[in-house]
């Protein structure tokens, strides 16, 4: 029909769309999934925590003062498995440190585009490659190096260094690349300015574009840390499968206790080892390994909002 | 530092002072980049050697020993010395079969599936037909074709010649240092065989699981592999994809929006090793019927209970979903906002703004993304083994409610054993893990700069 009417003027209303209002709600629920996600994290690690905690067998306060963790004989103290992870995470941060900053300042003040090009790739490969290969890696490499060069008798086949330094080396590309960026916002001013007065390369690096990227580069060691702490397969190959229990004054405290060479077993690595078996619900064992899990979220989480603040603030210097 | 003299003489000493300090400073400035060099070399040397490393160990030397030396076998049959196995007919095969093992065992083979189509072997027709109209369920040889020659082949291997390997070594002792092998396996084990063996075959991607270490391969793995990869895309992209048009064409600048952004950036730094215990505690546990499967009423796989290629998918799509999330709204930022305000100036809505406007050009970065976080997920063991992959089976998985074993978690339990032969077999998995890792990568580079391009 061509001699249609005219629309009339209340169409120029916004017109109600059921189907735009429906998307719009669908989309909001894919996005409030992720909440439900956190819900779901806190609410189970909290509720078998708290079964475990109630139970006859633990309680809160075995749980954090006690040196023994024995689910056979139930002694649940999470010392021996909390002094491994803190050691083989310091262990990964002595590699992963000065490798990585050391990279990250050559690739942002010093490297021509060629060779970054070359080595960015190496980065992102060392990245991608999964954890359960450096595992192997750990174990048929790194062991039998440390044990030929300090000897069978100091490094025992299944040890925290070990799995520390693959560790570390697996977190280099993390600490490298949110340093970098770091490095990156700090003003090309700064630079210049450091030149004029006559500076070298190495001081304006190190006095100048250095101490202006410090909260971001802490932002990259912080996050660096809590993930050499959640770092599950290459302890659970290497660093030993059972935890290192001791009592202090009787067992040296240096020779055994926070020696990287013995076996010892994470807190990652005794959920892996745990969970692997046949695990019954309901029992203790099952709601022990809650309770760690509870403790690695509450640590990893306020390690990760640790180091937002400090990538907040370097952010606000600069952009 | 001195201020300047104010005397010539003075000024000139001051000048060479200063162009010696300049010099150290220059020298210092080298050394400091030679070592920041070398920091990033242990990089590269790191990826070397773990490489290196693992190729080491793919291939070797092997000393085996067989029950039955193979070339007395093939004598047996009348075939001249130096005949192979695989070059002796079906018939003949077979016949070795017939010699070699037990009538127990052979009727147990000819169930699961026939020698010949046309005649039986070890079991009675009349007992097979009988099973397969009254056996329930009805024995695999009911509908199986007969075995190909080069499936008899492999059994006389197994059962008949049953070689073991007794020794190992590296690819770099079986090079450089053959002779001091030889004379060492000749010395301690005398009735094997020393030959050279790639432990990455086709074999060893076809064939199912096995404990033992020569025959074993990584074919059930890499189904369950892809079962779980395929679910876990299929949960996770959409509401990935859709979370992040939320975030970035929907959401208001409020108290939720920061919340919901936070929440998903914290998301993303949480251990993998924690989703696997939320999936043990909701879709393991919890969502039983569910992922089990038997609310489809699918009884055969009640074994499995909820540790199904389902809950391992689910699992991962939580872990993926952030890094989904993260990459998606990165690459619908990157959209001009002109293409938005031309979107709506023309009257579309908002829903057609960014299904014809948005996405479209979003799309190449979203994908890559995807495929990066596809390839995270490929890699994922821990939370795996958290929500319960199975320790041995040897049978494809059949859809999403069965059992499951991924490449990675044969990997982690191929490496935990002490024998060396294991460890071979494990570095043939990783490079069989890194080879699809390395393929997604560069599918997702190619895409990456074929897009920047078209934008550039």
């Amino acid at each position: 029909m061509t001699s249609e009417a005219p629309p009339p003027a209340g169409s120029l209303r916004k017109r109600r769309r059921p189907g735009e209002a429906v998307i719009g709600g669908l989309l909001f629920i894919a996005a409030a999934l992720s909440i439900l996600t956190t819900v779901g994290i806190v609410f189970e690690l909290g509720k078998e925590a708290l079964l475990f905690f109630r139970s006859e067998e633990a309680s809160l306060a075995e749980f954090l003062s006690s040196t023994q963790w024995q689910p056979a004989i139930l002694d649940f103290g999470i010392w021996p498995l909390v002094l491994a992870t803190l050691t083989t995470s310091v262990t990964a941060m002595v590699v992963a440190l000065p490798v990585g900053l050391a990279t990250a300042i050559y690739l942002s003040e010093y490297a021509t585009p060629r060779v970054r090009g070359t080595i960015k790739p190496v980065l992102e490969i060392l990245a991608g490659i999964p954890t359960v290969v450096y595992g192997y890696f750990a174990l048929t490499f790194m062991t039998p190096l440390l044990r030929s060069i300090l000897g069978v008798s100091v490094v025992e086949i299944f040890n925290t260094a070990s799995a520390g330094i693959v560790v570390g080396i697996l977190i280099i590309p993390l600490v490298s690349s949110m340093s970098e960026d770091a490095l990156h916002a700090v003003p090309m001013s700064l630079r210049e300015a450091s030149y004029a007065v006559g500076a070298t390369r190495l001081e304006t690096s190190l006095r100048v574009v250095l101490p202006g990227a410090l909260s971001g580069i802490t932002a990259a060691f912080v996050v660096s840390i809590s993930r050499a702490i959640g770092e599950t397969m290459v302890v659970a190959i290497a660093a030993g499968a059972g935890p290192k229990n001791f009592t202090f004054g009787e067992d040296s405290l240096l020779g055994y206790i926070l020696n990287p060479f013995v076996a010892g077993e994470t807190m990652t690595g005794h959920i892996v080892r745990i969970s692997g078996g046949d695990l019954s619900y309901n029992s203790i064992d099952y709601n022990s390994i809650f309770a760690i899990g509870l403790a690695l979220f509450v640590i990893t989480l306020t390690l990760n909002v640790l180091s937002r603040r400090f990538v907040a603030r370097f952010r606000e210097v600069y952009e | 530092m001195t201020p300047p003299g104010p005397e010539a003489s003075g000024g000139a000493s001051d000048l060479l002072q200063t162009s010696a300090q300049m010099r150290r400073r220059q020298r210092r400035g080298l050394v400091a980049r030679l070592a920041l060099l070398g920091a990033l070399m242990v990089a590269v040397a790191a990826l070397v050697t773990l490489i290196v490393t693992i190729l080491n160990s793919s291939f070797g030397l092997v000393a085996v020993e067989n029950e039955r030396s193979p070339g007395e076998l093939v004598a047996s049959r009348g075939y001249p010395e130096g005949t192979a196995l695989g070059d002796l007919t079906k018939e003949d095969l077979v016949a070795l079969l017939e010699a070699g093992i037990s009538t127990n065992l052979g009727r147990r083979f000819e169930r699961e599936q026939r020698f010949f189509g046309d005649r039986m072997v070890f079991e009675d027709l009349y007992v097979l037909n009988d099973l397969c109209m009254a056996g329930d369920p009805p024995p695999p040889a009911c509908y199986l074709p007969a075995r190909s020659h080069s499936q008899v082949e492999a059994l006389v291997v197994e059962r008949v010649v049953e070689p073991t390997i007794v020794g190992t070594w590296s690819f770099f002792s079986s090079v450089f240092n053959r002779d001091d092998v030889e004379a060492y396996a000749a010395e301690k084990y005398p009735g094997a065989e020393l030959e050279f063996r790639s432990w990455l075959s086709w074999d060893f991607v076809v064939n199912p699981q096995s404990p033992e270490p020569a025959i074993a391969g990584i074919r059930t793995a890499l189904l369950g592999s892809l079962w779980v990869v395929l679910i876990t895309l299929a949960f996770s992209f959409p509401i990935g994809v859709g979370a992040a048009i939320y975030l970035e064409e929907y959401a208001r600048e409020n108290r939720l929006t920061a919340i919901l952004q936070t929440n998903i950036n914290n998301l993303a730094g949480v251990p993998s090793i924690i989703y696997g215990m939320l999936g043990l505690a909701i879709f393991v546990r919890t969502l039983e019927a569910i992922t089990s499967g038997s609310f489809l009423g699918t009884g055969g796989e009640a074994t499995a209970n909820g540790r199904t290629i389902v809950s391992a998918g689910l699992t991962l799509g939580l872990l993926i979903l952030p890094i989904i999330i993260i990459n998606a709204q990165e690459a619908i930022r990157a959209v001009p906002g002109s293409l938005r305000q031309a979107g709506m100036a023309l009257g579309s809505t908002r829903w057609q703004t960014v299904r014809s406007h948005v996405l479209p050009n979003a799309l190449p970065g979203i994908l890559t993304g995807t495929i990066l976080a596809v390839a995270r997920a490929l890699g994922e063991t821990a939370p795996l083994v958290v929500v319960g992959a199975s320790t041995f089976i040897t049978t494809d998985p059949s859809g999403p409610f069965s059992k499951f074993t991924v490449l990675p978690i044969q990997i982690y339990q191929w490496t935990s054993r002490p024998q060396d032969e294991f460890r071979n077999i494990a570095a043939a998995a990783i490079l069989v893990l890194l080879v699809l890792l390395l393929t997604l990568n560069t599918a997702a580079v190619i895409l990456r700069n074929k897009y920047s391009r078209r934008t550039a």
